[in-house]
């Protein structure tokens, strides 16, 4: 396949079954591999969809600096459109968040300004709400609460699944922005009404929760729960022990959200084949293992692994 | 019915501390008003004045967000575990 440029490669991922961690001919695991976007991860399609409106818009400039609060990905998605385009980023990240985050959002040209561990992405959002305030001509495009964000997955994801997979019944993601979810979520009730919109969120360590008050509490304009029919909480240590059957009896090689997924997915598939139904359950590998081998998730015990996963921002 | 509660550090204050407090109840509205019995005040924390849960609240019931479940109806079964956490942001 031949593209004019990187960007231009954004999405048109494979979807491929999972034949050993499948429960039955009839109930049928589907992988959607969004770590072969061009910077490993899902968050292509978001950053892509946001600037090309901001520009649409006439809200971004040559020259002009992006502001955006993440705890990654997006950052990196950010930061290889931004220099395609010629773009200054700016990237407001947790400070625990693992260490090739940073380095590759450096890599890609970002300047990246720390917020506390405590409180997580609540206080990276918090701290790039201060930041836009004193800098009045910088464009935060706040994927939390911007539309292009659902939509890169209305217009591509969802289609996407859909055309791979007639067939399918039940739909997996994770939820971080709800992004992927309500995007795909509303293109699958025009198309395919009858498909379960699935979503599985990480539960972190306790550090990530640590609000001084209920009232600082967080839900992301996007999101919409009249889109889903079940949300799941993954704690870290079933989200690591599915990444390493993933890696092991599949060969995917994903990161730990992914893990997370495919838990609520596997929940899924349970329960159809307790009810006795055909099912097939499509899920997003948000990004692959690789920016995670330093915090130990493939290596050692599953209770060293989720230790040292304590605190930290994993998915 | 007995169900274990995990408390999240925010709502400490109300428990003694206690990370983890077990409790009763058909659907989640009696249990939070049996550990209100117990945990004065910790009920006004999780449900607003007009009786629905608060908005930056989350309830799970073993993993599942009890809002996709009937939310203060979902019912609860002997040994469920209800896991309450304030709303962060992810992404």
């Amino acid at each position: 396949m031949r593209f004019d440029s990187l960007v231009d490669s954004v999405g048109h991922t494979p979807l491929v079954g999972l034949p050993r961690l499948s429960p039955s001919p009839d109930v049928r695991l589907w992988a959607k591999l969004e770590d072969r976007n061009p910077t490993g991860s899902v968050k292509d399609r978001a950053a892509l969809w946001m600037i090309a409106d901001a520009e649409k818009r006439g809200r971004l400039h040559p020259g002009a600096t992006v502001l955006e609060p993440t705890s990654g990905n997006t950052g990196i998605s950010l930061a290889m459109v931004c220099l395609q385009r010629g773009y200054r980023l700016v990237c407001v990240m947790p400070e625990n968040t693992s260490v090739e985050r940073r380095q590759l959002l450096r890599m890609w040209g970002a300047e990246v300004i720390f917020s506390p561990a405590a409180g997580g992405s609540n206080e990276a959002v918090a701290v790039a709400k201060r930041i836009a305030a004193d800098n009045p001509d910088w464009v935060m495009l706040y994927q939390y609460g911007n539309p292009a964000n659902a939509q890169a997955h209305f217009d591509s994801t969802g289609p996407e699944l859909l055309a791979d997979l007639p067939t399918m019944t039940h739909f997996v993601a994770g939820l971080g922005t709800s992004g992927t979810l309500m995007g795909v979520g509303r293109y699958l009730r025009e198309h395919a009404p009858d498909v379960r919109i699935v979503a599985a969120e990480p539960r972190y360590g306790e550090l990530v929760y640590g609000l001084r008050n209920i009232d600082e509490g967080f839900v992301p304009e996007l999101y919409d729960p009249a889109i889903l029919d079940a949300r799941f909480s993954v704690g870290p240590r079933d989200a690591l022990a599915r990444t390493r059957e993933l890696v092991e009896l599949e060969g995917v090689f994903a990161g730990i959200s992914t893990g997370a997924i495919l838990h609520a997915a596997l929940a899924q598939a349970e329960r159809a084949v307790a009810a006795g139904i055909r099912a097939d359950i499509a899920f997003i590998v948000c990004d692959g293992g690789w920016k995670y081998l330093s915090t130990g998730a493939y290596s050692g015990t599953l209770d060293e692994a989720a230790r040292a996963l304590e605190g930290q921002l994993w998915a | 019915m007995a169900v274990q509660v995990r408390i999240p550090t925010i709502l400490r204050s109300y428990t003694g501390g206690e990370k983890a407090v077990s409790g009763s109840g058909g659907t989640l509205a009696e249990l939070i008003d049996d550990l209100d019995g117990r945990y004065e005040g910790i009920k006004a924390r999780l449900v607003t004045d007009d009786g629905s849960l608060h908005r930056f609240v989350n309830v799970y019931v073993n993993d599942e967000d009890v809002r996709f479940l009937g939310s203060l109806s979902a019912p609860l079964a002997d040994g469920d575990d209800v896991t309450i956490l304030p709303a962060v942001a992810g992404g």
